[in-house]
């Protein structure tokens, strides 16, 4: 019989196309890799490919479009930033191969803006191990923000229990008699709003609580449960997708409460992306969201982004992911030129521990050694007439307190290039 | 009370666009003796030209005439091109050749139109009757019905009264006699197929002004649940596709209503455990299938 | 004898690889000998019964979750155990597969070819809904136990090398039986029972219990899969055992040759390397096409390539490897479409 002399050649094949594959790179193990005389190599993971792209693939698009225009203005200490995207397509299996294969054979700098809590979680303890910086995580679970555990993981969105307290916080200043609902993903982003909506309200006093899940894109249970229950105010730790569903659906049932949205899913041009441009401003009039980075249209820095959407990204659709993006690739820019001349992995970690970096949101960063949060406080913003802008009203939350705060944001200086700290 | 009417009958509606997905996965299987794993991605090409076509002319029926056009094309054109290719002993290459056209027919369109969510309009109006106070179907959800129930009607009519439903059959179940009896076989596992697909259009041209938008992916879940479906009614039974169709439409519904989004899944798994443990064929199924 | 001593030999050539690669490549092998583990029991299962599973992803989660609560465990009661972590997390895997290998399998028994295989999807899809309603950790998952470099060979090798090591051993272990069992009598009856099951049942092989110990014996090799993902990834979460994971374990199976367990080797190498091989050539290409082509290309590649391959040999790798030791084509498969496709 054929079976174990053809088992053995082809155990042994596949075992010679294993090594045929090997490169001869070993990680190099100084404190700098990445770096060199004229450019600066970091990398992210990011879903490119399958369900989650839809909402998310902007984002590495506008962050390498903003590379590309600081690197034609002279790039950071005279060295270029190449960006290194890789596709997870949302799956924590491909995220660990991708974040493997960019810190031991594209030799990294640092991981920036890897995308999603359940991804990115998967290589947490990896990038830890391997002493990687990992800088400004795209989600808001508060797993970033343990500076003991996690050295060098520095979060970037405002968790999700601060922007559930300030939406709630809100909503219980504007209407204190309103019979307020919560409509949440069924992961730690949902409960994570949750948390935080419970924090002002007492858990009892939210009437109806429901869940969806991506795999099916259909909310008309819940949102009848919703509407059964004479919700009035529904806060939502919804993604875009889901919050135009939910407010299409109601619409369809007659239905018009207010509707409070997370950052993550009340970006308004997404919306109208999804609503059609036709009937969006009717629906979404009045949207109440929170955000933290620059969103008006007479903002500087948004002009700023605009030009660089136009010039360096094709005139993508310009959208809340493409400020995001592009602030993640600010942020990172000015982290860069305060690491120093000669920037190492301990070095860029420190510049962001200094609490030094401004960024620019419309309130302060709140690193520091002892918090690797990004933003602890947030602006509520409204839509009106088919314009999404900020309303004044900034709420810090800090240990289940939510005050109200000034608002500080940070004024557009030199073109959006950062400069090098001066000696 | 109110909310029971009220999810029983967005069950139904729902379940009609699963129906007719499982229709078209009976068709290709009885036709063929296959179950074509990439009905969901080349169902989402004809929808995409079903979009391009209203988009251009405003014209929801252009669209929708032109996308069951290339749904049929589009199946036919996969059976002489690359299905019958394939040696039909097992049915695993088919079944693999499948899923390697999944990836190219999901990867190209996102190539071509990106990842992004395009709205699509209904005909009708998405609002519901209310009844007593109580939200009962839509107009569009009617539409769905409707049409469903049709297309059903046609393809019974078709394949029990006509000539040519008979030589599909007969092409299917046994391909050598028909041959001797003058049946062209392969001309029948074509027409098969391109009924199959153009079936598999419509019902995600039907799908998709009710979810978030066209995009690659938008009619995976269907396939998944549909296939679900067609085995919980029998693979060879149009009957058993549509009752168990609306069925399960209604216990999703229902389970998300009551209980919670992530446990409709394992309520779909947990019935078509139990009819299958019950009736391995499926509950429509015929007698020949059922020796075990 | 021969196929242990075999075994062993190739366990020593594949773990004397490991010199040769980085560590990257020693990851890729790691995974790709999980991945071979699961796919080994699949192609022994579809090859010699004819039952056809699309979801021996979530026998791997299965073997994954039964890992990590395990060894989890037994870590927190006693650290510093040494082995007796993994040593428990692998009979945690294999309880967890078995056992619900042999649910499936007492099903499966029951069901011919499409239906399991809409049973088995449904399970797949199921799967994310199972994480958040079961005590699995909801989408983050459960994280498993990080195994470091044992000090004596820590000088000598780098932890991605050591889990290399512990992923081909735990593989080995896993198939060898797989391939005794194949060979033997269990195999014959497998056989007997694909080829006609009225005649098996009359020469004394009851099909049933004869499918349902197949699918125990083809669960148990994909559960301890899961583990071997687990102990190189410290991590198993429902996101990475999704419904095109469970497919490409079955276009292994197929692409490597059904019912030949050097055609899973094939097969595994190919699927864990193959979509990263078209990634890289794909970023050598100048790519002024925009965003949209990032990542979808090398999926649109991968997709040609599996088309290609099984239109070009529908029998597989293995199937190509034969017909080239053997000069003299095989005798031509029957072609007629029968019935019995309704397996």
């Amino acid at each position: 019989m054929h079976t174990p002399a053809r088992t053995a050649t082809a155990a042994a094949l596949a075992a010679a196309t294993a090594v045929a594959l090997a490169a001869c790179s070993t990680p190099a193990d100084d404190e700098a890799p990445g770096v060199t005389d004229d450019t600066v190599t970091i990398g992210t993971h990011q879903p490119l490919t399958g369900p989650a792209a839809a909402g998310y693939s902007a984002i590495s698009a506008a962050t390498s479009a903003y590379f590309a225009y600081l690197n034609d203005n002279g790039g950071v200490h005279g060295r270029d930033i190449e960006y290194i995207v890789k596709d997870d397509g949302y799956d924590p299996s491909a995220t660990q191969s991708a974040v493997r294969e960019l810190v031991t054979e594209d030799e990294v700098l640092a991981i920036v803006n890897g995308l999603g809590t359940p991804t990115h979680s998967a290589v947490l303890d990896y990038l830890d191990e391997q002493e990687v910086p990992d800088l400004f995580v795209s989600s808001g679970s508060l797993t970033w923000n343990q500076p003991g555990v996690y050295p060098n993981t520095f979060a970037f969105n405002a968790d999700y229990v601060t922007e559930g307290a300030a939406l709630a916080q809100y909503a219980v200043e504007q209407r204190p008699d309103a019979t307020i609902c919560v409509l949440g993903q069924d992961d730690d982003y949902g409960e994570g709003i949750l948390e935080g909506v419970e924090t002002v309200v007492d858990g009892n006093a939210i009437a109806e609580i429901q869940t969806y899940s991506t795999a099916n894109e259909d909310v008309t249970a819940q949102i009848g449960a919703m509407m059964a229950a004479g919700c009035e105010v529904n806060v939502l730790g919804t993604i875009n997708g889901f919050t135009a569903m939910a407010v299409g659906t109601a619409a369809a049932l007659d239905w018009a409460p207010q509707w409070y949205v997370s950052s993550s899913g009340g970006d308004y041009p997404t919306l109208v992306g999804y609503l059609g441009e036709d009937v969006a401003p009717a629906l979404l009039q009045g949207m109440v969201s929170v955000n933290y980075l620059p969103f008006s249209p007479d903002d500087p820095w948004v002009a700023l982004f605009r030009q660089i959407n136009d010039d360096y990204n094709d005139g993508a659709p310009f959208t809340g992911n493409t400020v995001f993006g592009m602030s993640v690739g600010y942020l990172f820019a000015e982290a860069l030129a305060a690491a120093g001349e000669d920037p190492t992995r301990a070095s860029l970690v420190a510049a962001v521990e200094s609490g030094e970096l401004l960024g620019n949101g419309i309130v302060p960063l709140s690193y520091g050694p002892d918090d690797h949060a990004a933003y602890r406080s947030v602006g509520i913003t409204v839509v009106d007439d088919g314009v999404q802008d900020y309303t004044g009203t900034v709420y810090s939350v800090d240990a289940g307190q939510v005050t109200t705060v000034e608002a500080e944001p940070v004024p557009l200086a030199n073109d959006g290039i950062p400069q090098p700290p001066e000696e | 009370m109110d909310r029971l009417v009220f999810l029983l009958a967005t069950g139904l509606a729902r379940g009609a666009v699963l129906a007719l997905f499982a229709l078209s996965l009976v068709i290709v299987w009885r036709a063929a003796r296959a179950v074509n794993f990439a009905q969901a991605a080349m169902a989402v090409c004809a929808v995409y030209i079903a979009f391009a076509l209203t988009a251009a002319s405003g014209s929801y029926w252009l669209g929708l005439a032109g996308g069951l056009a290339a749904g049929a094309a589009l199946g036919a054109a996969v059976e002489r091109g690359l299905m019958r290719r394939l040696p039909h002993l097992t049915p695993l290459p088919g079944m693999i050749c499948a899923i390697g056209l999944v990836m190219v027919l999901q990867s190209g369109l996102a190539i071509a139109f990106g990842p992004e969510h395009r709205p699509m309009r209904p005909p009708f109006s998405q609002s519901p009757f209310v009844i007593g106070g109580v939200p009962v179907l839509s107009p569009y959800d009617l539409f769905v019905l409707v049409t469903a129930a049709a297309v059903m009607g046609a393809l019974a009519l078709l394949f029990a009264g006509t000539s040519l439903g008979l030589r599909l059959r007969a092409a299917a179940f046994a391909p050598e006699t028909s041959r001797l009896l003058g049946v062209r076989v392969p001309r029948m596992v074509t027409i098969g197929w391109a009924l199959s697909v153009a079936a598999a259009a419509l019902a995600a041209i039907l799908l998709v002004p009710t979810e978030l938008g066209l995009n690659p992916h938008a009619a995976d879940l269907l396939f998944v649940n549909a296939f679900a479906v067609a085995v919980i009614g029998g693979l060879d039974s149009p009957a058993g596709a549509l009752a168990a169709g609306l069925g399960v439409g209604v216990l999703v519904s229902l389970t998300t209503g009551y209980v919670s989004a992530s446990a409709a899944p394992l309520a779909v798994l947990a019935l078509l455990t139990a009819v299958l443990l019950l009736r391995p064929g499926g509950l429509f199924a015929a007698r020949e299938a059922r020796r075990a | 004898m021969r196929t242990l001593l075999r075994a062993a030999l190739i366990t020593l050539l594949a773990i004397a690889a490991t010199f040769g690669l980085d560590p990257f490549r020693n990851y890729q092998l790691a995974t790709a000998a999980g991945v071979f583990a699961a796919v080994a029991g699949l192609t022994v299962l579809i090859g010699l019964t004819g039952q056809l599973s699309l979801g021996h992803a979530v026998l791997m989660a299965a073997g994954g979750y039964g890992y990590a609560a395990t060894a989890t465990a037994v870590d927190a009661a006693a650290p510093d155990a040494g082995p007796a972590a993994l040593l428990a997390g692998l009979a945690g895997a294999a309880a967890a597969s078995g056992a619900l290998g042999l649910l499936l399998g007492m099903a499966a028994a029951r069901l011919r070819g499409p239906y399991l295989a809409g049973l088995t999807l449904a399970l797949v899809i199921a799967l994310p809904s199972a994480a958040n309603v079961l005590p699995l950790g909801g989408e983050q998952g459960l994280s498993a136990p990080f195994l470091p470099v044992p000090e004596a060979l820590s000088a000598l090798i780098a932890v991605e090398q050591w889990h290399a090591w512990l992923a081909i051993l735990i593989s080995a272990a896993a198939v060898t039986p797989l391939v005794l069992l194949r060979a033997g009598r269990p195999g014959l009856r497998m056989r007997a029972v694909l080829g006609d099951e009225t005649a098996a049942a009359l020469a004394g092989v009851r099909p049933g219990p004869v499918k349902t110990a197949a699918f125990v014996a083809s669960a148990v090799p994909a559960g301890l899969g899961g583990a071997v993902l687990a102990v190189a990834t410290q991590q198993v979460t429902p996101g990475g055992y999704g419904l095109a994971f469970s497919l490409t374990l079955v276009v292994a199976a197929v692409i490597g040759g059904l019912g030949s367990i050097g055609g899973a080797a094939i097969g595994a190498v190919l699927v864990v390397a193959l979509p990263w091989l078209v990634d890289t050539a794909v970023e050598a290409v100048p790519a002024d096409l925009g965003q949209r082509l990032n990542g979808n290309l090398a999926v649109l590649l991968f997709g040609a390539v599996v088309i290609a391959a099984t239109l070009a040999r529908p029998d597989g790798a293995a199937g190509l490897l034969a017909r080239l030791r053997r000069p003299t084509p095989a005798a031509p498969t029957p072609a007629t479409p029968s019935t019995n496709t309704e397996r």
